[in-house]
């Protein structure tokens, strides 16, 4: 005891009381030690003489005892081994209560010393005759195999919790059956050998050998009868340990799987939503090997309900729940196919739930329903949450580009919206209509005078390019097209790279489209771009337009008009994969931030200590190249609407984009699938480069007014060096497509091919 | 943690579960309160926000009040309660009558205390013995309206939340078995049915009834817990005609004043009566000097939420009222969009079921053989959603600002 006892203060006064004769006094002072304690007052110093206050007949006291003891055993582990021999008698109590209280307490300290007397009252109490007790011991084994696995297997522990699952009480075969998943779990997450960790020490033999192997936990045939059987016998919380090993079991044939879903179902009837979450789970993974097709109708159509009931629990609840019927949908749309009402959002729900409500409204729609979805998105649209009157503007984009039949009531109803003149709806309004001609492109050119009016309200970028893009794409239907973007060129220099981009290409569109008249503006633009600009995405960009247009106007038309692949709204957020993966882990969290458990623990459950010391070694991981792309992955099908593909630098503008992300994993698959794609195009540039050089002189008259933007390019290697620094900015429209291949997430158009052999035709012709 | 909170609260919706540098923070929110649970690995989520209800249901029914100053004052307590409701974050017992038994507000010498036998049997929600002189049940139908009515009058959503809610005084380990008019129990049984029987949609059980029984033949058996509790939950979605009808008209002058018009009839049998009745309208957040006349009842403003409400003690089936409120408003604009909250109603309909079902039987059997007799009580209330859009502008002040 090297630390000097407090001479005054307030623990000086503690530790006079702690030690006083009488007993009320001494109960008194105990209680202040933990108050505390628990507004996180140092007060370790006073251990032993709390310590002296363990062994008493008051329960409440022993509690609070003991509670200390669980606080600061870790740092004062030589002190609590002076508790073992009280804590050894506790265990062997003739009261229930004291003796679960003592083996509960004691596992849980996280001294390693104190584990090694742990094993005999262990023991003892897995064999207890009181229920409450045995129930108690079977968590302690799962906790001591946290710190010690070998230890438990030695002592036989494992094995005791198997027996244990058959046991009478339904509430012991529970908690057993929950210690036993637990071990399984922590079991298969425990890397080979744990460096650092004191169970790596000399006296462990070999890994191979010592180490838990993963099949702690066996569930065969006759432990899945006593699982079904206490199901429907257990407390609601044990109902969900169990559901939960059932998840894991693996059915023998169809029959099996059969049998389990037919014996689960009762539990949807269950007031307790986990429970039915459980349920669902276990249906759902089971359902895979159901063959009669009967049943799996059956069992959908049960599903249906108790989800639907789940939308009318506690906020929090509902929002988890939506998340996970929000996954199920992505797999099976049918469920709920009738229910799309439930979801209407509720006038004071908390905006987190009215998110989650309007993207499985969207999921939900189709053309029997839609007329209602669009009078309910009319009146989100004029509530007063910035955030959630946008999500409601945006949702009716999607509907559009989902429902082909009703898109022209969509485009109606955002005219309508933006016709209010609302900020924030119009500018929404604005990027979702530009979504809308993507997918249906010369439908609705009618409102184009409509958008065109409100250019002035407009401040937001992704809005004000969005209206550029769609003026440069109908830059033919629309009369004053240059002195719009005349506006836009005025405050060329001021405006943020994702306009500047646009306006480049807008401009150029228009040039192309109307060459008569608009020399002058395309000559100002790609000026502006080149000489004022500091964003070598938009130099470049201009650049390459540049050249193209002075070499080959024929060629820069199949390059800048060329036919874009309609977009199309995707029906999952996730891959295939990792959808079958998420729905095998319905109600944990991985379900509901719909990411694979991997991505935010890292390795199992030391993953946040894991992933700490990783930042700090700055280690690249397997682990967190998947995360980044399966976030970059999702990332990309929720940006599919938000924007366009003809937006290479709006993407870069944003730092989450996806294209950033699969450019920074250098090694990763899909960023190498993009730059073999990548490949052709900027082949095809050089080439265009190297007839440049050669040609330029004689075929260009641009250069000769302006030297400068061709200096830097007057070698292909130089040209072919600046493409290849950003290969996704340069690209050109035409190329945009190859996105779409890196990640597959919608259909493209093969269109670099055929054009590569149309634009040598017009290189030879230039010849 | 309320760095994380504040932090996150500036910037996107704090979501009830976030992840945070590899720990999970799952959490709810009571009054001014978070509970809050944290974890490192990918646990069961539902089960740990259900868990937190649960957990603020409990310290609801030992302190009465659960706010910043209750726990302070029971630390102690809300220790023994939570070492003994989660153990190594698996959730143990959290029935409350149970824990009441054994986890007492006065310190107990060791002798009396042991564990219920309750708390591991496999009715783990009644304890035995329990005496009274008098055996009785009382049974309470309750059914909330949610309801959502579109500016044209129309109901676009309708649904019909039921609950059975029992008070139990029974003496020792009874037998009770439930019948209702449900559709699905006549057609199995093939039971000649007379009068009307409904269809109930998704049934939520109580713990203590046994499911599979259910599933077989549609009747609920099970032991009850003493006292009050909550034995199932149903849900329809038959359409519901709105059993309080109530529609606004609004003259607003922007700059000046505000006028309302508000009709509210009584949609169901004129031998009901509906209790009870708040009507709210919302009114704009800086409107001032109200001024109110209703034919029946009484109408105060309500500034806190920026509405006035009407309230009416008793309203027949089948009657209509009407009541005029006026307020001025600042001359200078509010630039703001108006928000235009729907009209939201809360009312209570003794003697009455919309969805129309009834008890047909309580059967209780204990060994003891004493007889007992269940006292019935249907009501009809609002749901937390009962709200019409039906506010119409008289006269449109222009919303769109001249070209």
């Amino acid at each position: 005891m090297s630390r000097a006892p407090p001479r005054k203060g307030e623990n000086f006064e503690l530790r006079a009381e702690l030690n006083s004769e009488y007993r009320d006094r001494r109960a008194d002072a105990i209680k202040r030690v933990i108050a505390n304690m628990t507004v996180g007052k140092d007060v370790s110093g006073l251990f032993p003489d709390v310590l002296k206050n363990m062994q008493t007949d008051d329960l409440e006291q022993k509690k609070l005892v003991y509670l200390y003891l669980m606080n600061y055993a870790k740092t004062q582990p030589e002190l609590v081994i002076l508790a073992v021999n009280t804590f050894v008698k506790d265990t062997a109590d003739f009261n229930p209560l004291v003796r679960a209280l003592a083996i509960r307490t004691m596992s849980t300290l996280k001294a390693e010393k104190i584990l090694t007397y742990l094993g005999e009252p262990l023991n003892r109490c897995l064999k207890d005759d009181n229920p409450y007790v045995r129930k108690t011991a079977a968590l302690c084994v799962a906790k001591a195999f946290e710190l010690k696995p070998e230890l438990c297997v030695e002592w036989g522990f494992v094995e005791m919790l198997r027996d244990l699952v058959g046991d009478g009480n339904p509430m012991v075969v529970a908690n057993a059956v929950t210690a036993l998943m637990d071990i399984h779990e922590a079991a298969q997450s425990m890397p080979p050998s744990r460096p650092g960790s004191p169970t790596a020490d000399g006296e462990s033999p070999p890994p191979s050998a010592t180490r838990p192997s993963p099949t702690l936990f066996i569930i065969d045939p006759p432990t899945l009868s006593k699982l079904l059987l206490a199901l429907n016998e257990c407390s609601e919380w044990g109902r969900i340990a169990l559901l939960n090993a059932l998840a894991r079991y693996k059915a023998q044939d169809d029959k099996e799987s059969e049998h389990i879903c037919e014996r689960v179902m009762p539990q949807f009837q269950h007031a307790n939503a986990a429970v039915v979450l459980g349920a669902v789970k276990v249906i759902m993974i089971h359902m895979r090997n159901v063959g009669r097709q009967e049943l799996v109708t059956q069992l959908i159509r049960k599903m249906a309900p108790p989800l639907v009931t789940l939308v009318s629990s506690a906020p929090e609840v509902q929002w988890v729940a939506l998340r996970n019927i929000n996954l199920l949908l992505q797999k099976r749309p049918d469920i709920l196919a009738n229910e799309m009402r439930v979801f209407f959002c509720k006038y004071n729900d908390p905006p987190y739930v009215k998110v989650e409500k309007l993207d499985i409204m969207v999921r939900l729609a189709d053309h029997r329903n839609v007329d209602t979805l669009l009078g309910e998105l009319r009146e989100y649209a004029s509530e007063v949450d910035v955030d959630f009157v946008r999500k409601a503007v945006k949702a009716i984009g999607q509907t559009a580009i989902k429902i082909e039949s009703a898109a022209g009531r969509c485009v109606q109803l955002l005219l309508d919206l933006i016709q209010t003149r609302v900020s924030y709806v119009v500018q929404e309004g604005v990027v979702v209509i530009k979504d809308i001609f993507r997918k249906y492109p010369h439908s609705y050119e009618g409102i184009i005078p409509v958008l065109c009016a409100n250019l002035d309200d407009l401040d937001e970028p992704e809005a004000k390019a969005s209206l550029i893009w769609i003026i440069g794409e109908y830059a033919e239907k629309i009369e004053n097209a240059d002195e719009l973007l005349g506006i836009f060129l005025e405050s060329f220099k001021e405006e943020p790279y994702a306009v500047q981009l646009q306006t480049v290409t807008a401009i150029v569109k228009l040039f192309l489209k109307k060459p008569d008249g608009s020399q002058a503006i395309v000559q100002r633009v790609l000026q502006a771009a080149t000489k004022d600009c500091d964003n070598p995405d938009v130099r470049d960009k201009a650049y390459v337009y540049w050249r193209l247009l002075s070499t080959d106007p024929a060629a820069a038309k199949a390059v800048v008009l060329s036919v874009k692949p309609p977009i199309s709204l995707p029906q999952t957020t996730v891959s295939a994969t990792v959808l079958d993966e998420l729905l095998g882990e319905i109600s944990s969290l991985a379900s509901v931030y719909h990411k694979p458990a991997a991505t935010f623990i890292g390795r199992g459950r030391y993953g946040a200590e894991d992933m700490a010391k990783r930042r700090q070694d700055d280690l690249e991981d397997n682990i967190q190249e998947k995360a980044l792309q399966t976030v970059a992955q999702g990332q990309k099908a929720e940006n599919l609407l938000d924007f366009d593909m003809d937006e290479p630098a709006a993407m870069a503008d944003t730092s989450i984009s996806a294209s950033a992300f699969a450019n920074a994993p250098s090694g990763s698959q899909s960023a190498s699938v993009q730059q073999a794609l990548a490949k052709n195009p900027l082949d095809e540039l050089m080439d265009l480069f190297a007839t440049n050089t050669l040609t330029a002189p004689t075929t260009t008259p641009m250069a000769t007014s302006s030297p400068s933007p061709f200096g830097m390019a007057s070698s292909p290697a130089s040209a072919l060096s600046a493409a290849s620094i950003t290969p996704a900015p340069v690209k050109p429209d035409a190329f945009s497509g190859l996105d779409d291949f890196g990640f597959g997430a919608a259909p493209s158009k093969p269109a670099p091919k055929t054009m590569n052999s149309s634009q040598n035709d017009d290189l030879l012709g230039l010849f | 943690m309320p760095l994380v909170l504040e932090m996150e609260e500036e910037n996107i919706p704090v979501t009830p579960c976030f992840s945070s540098e590899g720990i999970n923070y799952m959490h709810i929110r009571h009054n001014n309160l978070y509970l809050l649970a944290l974890s490192k690995r990918n646990s069961n989520a539902v089960e740990i926000i259900l868990f937190l209800h649960r957990l603020a249901g409990v310290l609801i029914e030992y302190f009465k009040e659960l706010e910043e100053e209750s726990i302070r004052d029971n630390f102690v307590i809300i220790y023994e309660l939570l070492d003994e409701m989660m153990d190594f974050g698996y959730p143990q017992t959290t029935e409350s009558k149970i824990l009441q038994e054994y986890i007492t507000q006065e310190s107990h010498k060791l002798e009396v205390i042991r564990p219920p036998v309750a708390v591991t049997n496999a009715v783990s929600w009644r304890s035995e013995g329990i005496r009274y002189r008098k055996n009785e049940v009382f049974l309470d139908v309750v059914e909330s309206v949610n309801l959502l009515v579109n500016a044209s009058g129309t109901v676009i959503r309708s649904e019909i939340l039921g609950a059975v809610k029992m008070k139990c005084y029974l003496s020792g380990m009874p037998e009770l078995r439930l019948g209702l008019n449900d559709k699905v129990m006549f057609e199995n049984t093939g039971r000649a049915n007379r009068g009307k029987s409904i269809e109930m949609e998704d049934v939520k059980f109580h713990q203590c009834v046994r499911l599979a029984r259910f599933e077989n033949d549609r009747t609920i058996s099970f032991i009850p817990p003493d006292g009050e509790f909550e034995l199932m939950s149903y849900r329809l979605s038959t359409p519901v005609k709105p059993l309080i009808w109530v529609e606004a008209s609004v003259e607003n002058h922007k700059g000046s004043r505000v006028e309302y018009v508000v009709k509210v009839k009584g949609q169901f049998k004129r031998r009901s009566t509906a209790n009870n009745v708040e009507i709210y309208v919302h009114v704009p957040d800086d409107a001032d000097s109200p001024k109110f006349r209703a034919s029946v009842g009484s109408v105060v403003y309500a500034p806190e939420k920026s509405a006035f409400v009407w309230k009416i003690k008793q309203l027949g089936g089948a009657k209509e009222y009407l009541m005029r409120a006026h307020f001025g408003l600042p001359s200078v604009r509010n630039d703001e969009v108006d928000k235009r909250a729907p009209i939201s109603v809360k009312f209570e309909i003794p003697y009455f079921t919309v969805s129309g079902i009834q008890v047909r039987y309580l059967k209780v059997v204990e060994k003891a053989g004493y007889s007992s007799l269940p006292w019935v009580r249907y009501i009809t209330q609002n749901g937390d959603d009962y709200t019409l859009r039906t506010i119409a502008d008289t006269k449109q002040s222009s919303i769109i600002a001249p070209l």
